[in-house]
């Protein structure tokens, strides 16, 4: 088990003030000037060194992804760093907790992170319906301004960084992060096709950079004990401390902060005490968030809780929301019900995703009813592979692969479902 | 995307202006954009907008805030009409969201629906005097489920009997503490938390204590 010393979101819970006084206490904005004084080169190469990867879904290395960023703007054009927080996909809730708790720790990395990134001014993009956490966020804002960690000299820092936390209005599809660039420029969330890729041309068409919360909120910890710590928890390529939302038929949901690679097993019995009902109760887990396949008991068994391990079992880490369903789970209704999730959320712009996840969800119901037909469940499979790879976004796959998951895993039970429902019917019709 | 059609020419009023002080919050937001892109404080100024008027927005608002903005009017309807928080119509002064994604299905939304129709004989999708009933999509506080959300506020960790705690106060005026209703912090497990336990303030709740190093 991860060691508290360890930890980095030592207020995950909130016992301590969300307010600057309280975040000092914690270690909070302890000589940020040291960290910038790094210079950008050196913050890019320890963030790199600590082997740190995207925590919004797709993993993607974070000093990598930084460093495409231009060294200087031969054009005139200023670079952004936006923080998404947007935060919607089902079964995730830690980015909503670092800000309502933590908001301070979330702004001294957008600073550090930012000036990296040669980035003057940074915008904090929050789903509207966090309304209290953007009011922490807002009011820890102002508090920073006014201490003089923000605006200009920020921290002392010699260099000048403006931040502002814009809200949302209720749309998933947001959380994709051109969307949220358009979203954020004032128009519909529609995801733009790629290339060119932000850093290239991203808010206002200049060079720009979208982290998740998580992602952003411990790179200064990252600085202050050193890439190597980092890089020294969880697994090579699967390093850190990361924060996993455990919700469902759990006797206690929970988030905890804890190492990559933890098997699922311990982190569902040591923090969430236990599968209702027992272990042995335990039917599937949704891993990483709503759009990760769905993997059965057996495989849970061992698997491993992080990019690669659940890479390896056809699923995926994604965000870290994992999803526990016991064995009276219904768990074609469960998916079914994900697949409307989908379908409400498609911006509609390609059609693959606008008619098929429409479709998903028409289909899923009659499985749930087991009204239709056996091969029907291949065809099924066939539109989600239809779906995937034909979109401008992760939105199409991200509807495609919980369908995938059920069929690749419960295909026997939707089988039996269309039986049960045909003997019904026979037995109905012969009364 | 943005459900309902918006409200008949009948209930749309003539005329909409921020009051000055919305204006004045309108100013600073604009402000935070650079200059030529007022366009971003779309969303932000429709939400001001919107709570200015009853929590809908009607016709006249959506042109105010695009003449503002000097960007076509049209733009500001399609914004209006893509964000699922925008009411283009009017709803209950308790806009009840009820969230049954997965998640929160699997830990009794149900439940949670059928209170609310018990006690206010609203289903989703329906309207009284005083409550707007809807259904939505995963508000992000899974370990916390179920939960609504009533206007602004979040109330989590429900089930048939705390919802209809929640909805009849807030029916009599009297807004419960907002969050778990079963009186957790946060995402804490209920039973305590198995990590951090040196910093839990030993009396409770969000005590200002010294968190020590």
């Amino acid at each position: 088990m991860l060691r508290d010393q360890d930890r980095i979101f030592t207020n995950l819970y909130g016992w301590q003030g969300w307010d600057l006084a309280s975040a000092r206490k914690r270690g909070i904005w302890d000589d940020t000037r040291a960290l910038v004084a790094l210079g950008r080169e050196q913050i890019v190469e320890e963030v790199k060194i600590s082997g740190l990867r995207g925590r919004g879904g797709a993993g993607f290395p974070t000093g990598l992804k930084w460093s495409f960023m231009p060294k200087e703007s031969r054009d005139g054009r200023p670079s952004y760093l936006v923080i998404n927080a947007d935060e919607s996909e089902p079964g995730t809730c830690k980015d909503r907790d670092i800000m309502r708790f933590d908001p301070h720790r979330l702004l001294e990395g957008a600073l550090v992170s930012s000036f990296a990134m040669g980035a003057h001014a940074c915008y904090i993009y929050i789903r509207g319906e966090f309304y209290n956490e953007a009011s922490n966020i807002q009011l820890a804002i102002d508090e920073a301004y006014d201490a003089g960690l923000l605006g200009k000299n920020a921290a002392d820092s010699g260099w000048d960084f403006d931040l502002y936390l814009h809200r949302g209005a209720g749309a998933y599809i947001c959380g994709e992060e051109t969307a949220l660039l358009e979203s954020l420029e004032g128009k519909k969330g529609l995801p733009r096709n790629k290339p060119p890729f932000p850093a290239g041309a991203g808010l206002y068409g200049c060079p720009t950079t979208v982290n998740n919360v998580e992602t952003i909120a411990v790179v200064p910890e990252i600085l202050r004990r050193g890439g190597d710590w980092f890089a020294g928890l969880g697994r090579p390529k699967n390093a850190g401390t990361k924060l996993f939302c455990i919700s469902g038929h759990v006797e206690q949901p929970c988030n905890v902060e804890e190492e990559l690679g933890i098997p699922l097993k311990e982190l569902i019995e040591r923090h969430a005490g236990g599968v209702r009902g027992g272990w042995d109760n335990l039917l599937a887990v949704i891993p990483g968030g709503s759009s990760t396949p769905v993997i059965p008991k057996d495989v849970c068994e061992t698997v491993l809780m992080d990019f690669d391990g659940l890479r390896e079992v056809q699923s995926a880490l994604g965000t870290a929301g994992v999803i526990v369903m016991d064995k009276s789970t219904d768990v074609i209704y469960a998916i079914a019900r994900l697949s409307h999730f989908y379908m409400h959320e498609s911006c509609g712009q390609c059609t693959p995703c606008r008619e098929g996840t429409g479709w998903l969800w028409r289909v899923m119901q009659r499985m749930v009813r087991g009204n239709a037909r056996v091969d029907e469940i291949d065809l099924l499979l066939e539109v989600t592979k239809e779906i995937e790879g034909h979109t401008i976004c992760a939105h199409g796959d991200a509807s495609a692969w919980p369908v995938q998951g059920l069929i690749r895993h419960f295909r026997p039970v939707m089988v039996q479902r269309i039986r049960d429902y045909r003997d019904a019917a026979h037995k109905n019709a012969a009364e | 995307m943005s459900f309902g059609t918006p409200a008949p020419d009948g209930q749309q009023p003539d005329r909409f202006e921020f009051t000055p002080e919305n204006l004045e919050r309108a100013t600073a937001i604009i402000a935070k954009y650079p200059d030529g892109r007022q366009q971003s404080a779309v969303i932000p100024l429709l939400d001001i907008a919107q709570r200015q008027h009853d929590n809908w927005l009607p016709r006249a608002a959506m042109d105010h805030v695009a003449d503002l903005l000097q960007m076509p009017r049209i733009r500001a309807y399609e914004v209006a009409s893509f964000y699922t928080m925008f009411n283009v119509a009017p709803v209950g002064r308790l806009l009840v969201q009820v969230c049954t994604t997965t998640p929160c299905w699997l830990c009794g939304s149900d439940d949670v629906l059928r209170a609310i129709k018990h006690r206010t004989g609203l289903g989703p999708g329906e309207s009284s005097d005083d409550v707007t009933v809807v259904e939505v999509e995963c508000l992000g506080a899974c370990v916390n489920a179920p939960m609504v959300q009533i206007n602004d506020d979040y109330y989590e960790d429900l089930d048939y009997d705390r919802t209809c705690v929640v909805i009849d106060a807030l029916r009599q005026g009297v807004k419960p503490d907002i969050g778990s209703q079963t009186g957790r912090p946060g995402g804490q497990a209920q039973a305590g938390p198995t990590s951090l336990r040196d910093l839990q303030p030993k009396s409770g709740g969000a005590a200002a204590a010294d968190p020590g190093d």
